[in-house]
């Protein structure tokens, strides 16, 4: 039977892709529209729109045969949130059916031959695969202009950056490609993003999703979650996405799944319903509101934290003081960690090898230096200076004691509140090229996002409404362990009573085939 | 702290990279300005400190797990070996290492 005859279609196929996760569920569920129909609709969108640079490789082929699967189980009268929903994975998510470079042309053309658990667990859930998105090579950067297949451009202003690592999942998600996309996070690389191009992303807490099958850069910080356009989406996929993954991640929590949608509209412990978010302390590190943070950034954050409090939140000044010393210690331990990934690139069993050499020694290096990109290099260089015999205890080790204070900085200030808010960036979006010669001054960005980190802690970026240029400035809430459904509540509560995360890119709200 | 352009050399050496004399000197200057981060780091006291190496180690134990030391995967060399540069007979092809 073909599904997508019979169901009966809503008022316009065109506005598909302004619909999210949670109304396209509905939709298909009520049999409104077809998952064939919605994946359709969304390719032609992706090529429509490949200037942007957000896909590094769709396969219809592929996308067309899941849509086909989850319409039959759709019509057998199955139900799910992500039944038939489409998304899309960042490019260090590996996926069989598609092609994963993690960015780079070390793995340009290669293919998995399996997927990775948080890819696999969103399949088994119904979820259709839009295809593969683009990043920084290896997650290494905060523009993505560190792509090895040129950058992604931001839709609320193509000349500025997406931000990054997860630059592509960000574009797709705010110029309404796909209503979700997966990212990944190091150190800050779903937070970031989600900030600068005006969407909703949440980095679980350390090992909450499964790492198998995440191109490693620093293992004991890489943490997989979604991107979507509101906090409802973004629980929806996580609870697919998340739960233990113990034979195959040894750094998988062992805590079983959850439903982070389940306080989703409900008032926070003993709060009433006119003032939802009664009882909750927000504190607000000294440390994320000083000179260094942008004053339009301030302003956006302070409204919205002005939103919280008419909700019956409280808000306090907290202190955390080792924040300035996030950007050495995890500029220590990523590299470090990165240059010990990275070595299994010998251009051997995959990955790109020269054309030309005399020796095994020859072919390593001729094969590494032709494919890493610039940055990755640099970090690879780093990582080993680091590592390397004499500096380990002044450098690694000292990394990981401040790593250890940072983490106790934390605790200290989860004793007097409920949960923490901040900036995600000290700026807006940058012009695309502003930082590529001086990537210093990136790594400086990065200093809101790098202590839950380093800490594992849970943190997610929010829409708090716009800074200079008319762009997309982000509020990032910062929970204890394992409080990723309460920060996901209270993320909800705001959308509930703002609108900042409904907000379109003017040139993505229409159809480019019906509005030519 | 700055490193010299024979250290850049050996630490190329280490991490299997061939740079360009440009490259060398590209990866100094931006390594050594790396090094201004970083010396605020060397003016805390860790004394006594314990390394945090895992960052779920503050929530609970860790021991990374072991499993069993069985085979737990069919066989998938072909679809393994799909994507190496050079491969025959289900093996993969490396320059001559021993004359």
């Amino acid at each position: 039977m073909n599904a997508a005859a019979t169901a009966s279609t809503l008022t316009s196929t065109a506005e598909l892709h302004q619909m999210g996760v949670a109304g396209l569920g509905a939709a298909l569920g009520a049999r409104q529209t077809s998952a064939t129909e919605v994946a359709q609709h969304l390719l032609a969108r992706a090529q429509a729109h490949s200037g942007l640079g957000a896909y590094l490789a769709l396969n219809e082929e592929a996308t067309l045969a899941q849509a086909a699967a989850a319409d039959a189980r759709l019509a057998a009268g199955e139900r799910g949130a992500l039944l038939g929903v489409p998304l899309a994975h960042k490019d260090v998510l590996v996926t069989r059916d598609f092609p994963t470079t993690a960015g780079s042309k070390m793995l340009q053309g290669y293919r998995s031959p399996f997927d990775a658990t948080v890819v696999a667990r969103l399949a088994t859930q119904g979820a259709v695969t839009l295809g593969k998105l683009n990043c920084d090579e290896f997650a290494m950067g905060s523009g993505n202009d560190q792509s090895a297949f040129g950058p992604a451009h931001n839709p609320w202003d193509l000349a500025r950056v997406p931000g990054g690592s997860s630059g592509g999942s960000a574009v797709a998600v705010a110029a309404r490609l796909s209503p979700a996309a997966t990212g990944t996070d190091t150190g800050g690389s779903i937070r970031q993003p989600a900030s600068f191009c005006g969407i909703t992303g949440i980095k679980p807490s350390y090992g909450r999703c499964s790492r198998y099958g995440l191109v490693a850069y620093a293992s004991s910080l890489d943490q997989a979650g979604p991107m979507a356009r509101s906090a409802l989406d973004c629980a929806l996929l996580l609870t697919a996405m998340a739960g233990p993954d113990l034979e195959r991640d040894s750094t998988s929590l062992e805590h079983p799944p959850e439903d982070y949608s389940r306080w989703l509209g409900q008032p926070w412990p003993g709060a009433s319903a006119a003032q939802p978010l009664q009882g909750l302390r927000i504190g607000l590190p000294r440390e994320f509101f000083g000179h260094g943070c942008d004053p339009d950034v301030l302003a956006a954050v302070h409204a919205a934290l002005a939103e919280c409090e008419r909700l019956g939140a409280t808000l306090l000044d907290i202190d955390l003081p080792r924040t300035e010393l996030a950007i050495p210690a995890y500029y220590i331990i990523a590299p470090a960690e990165a240059s010990s990934n990275l070595s299994r690139y010998d251009g051997v069993r995959y990955g790109h090898r020269a054309a030309e050499y005399t020796d095994l020694l020859e072919m390593y290096k001729r094969s590494r230096s032709e494919a890493f990109g610039p940055e990755v290099q640099r970090r690879i260089l780093l990582g080993t200076y680091v590592l390397s015999h004499g500096y380990y205890d002044a450098y690694y080790l000292k990394a990981q004691q401040i790593r250890r204070l940072i983490a106790q900085d934390f605790q200290s200030a989860f004793g007097h509140c409920d949960l923490i808010a901040g900036p995600v960036a000290p700026s807006v979006a940058w012009a695309i090229g502003a930082k590529t010669q001086d990537p210093l001054s990136a790594y400086l960005a990065d200093t809101y996002t790098l202590p839950a980190s380093l800490a594992g802690l849970p943190g997610l970026s929010l829409p708090a409404g716009f800074g200079a240029g008319h762009m997309p400035v982000g509020l990032q809430l910062i929970g204890n362990y394992l409080s990723e459904a309460r920060l996901l509540q209270v993320a909800h509560q705001l959308q509930l009573v703002s609108d900042w995360h409904t907000r379109t890119p003017p040139p993505f709200t229409h159809c480019p085939k019906s509005h030519p | 702290m700055s490193l010299s352009l024979q250290e850049i050399d050996r630490l190329a050496r280490l991490a299997r990279l061939r740079l360009t004399p440009e490259q060398a000197l590209d990866a100094q200057q931006r390594l050594n300005g790396f090094f201004s981060l970083v010396e605020q780091m060397q003016a805390v006291d860790t004394t006594g400190v314990e390394p945090l190496a895992h960052p779920a180690a503050v929530l609970q134990q860790v021991a990374l797990r072991l499993r069993p030391d069985v085979a737990s995967e069919t066989n998938q060399r072909e679809a393994n070996q799909a994507s190496a540069p050079a491969v025959q007979d289900g093996l993969y092809l490396v320059p001559r290492v021993l004359e």
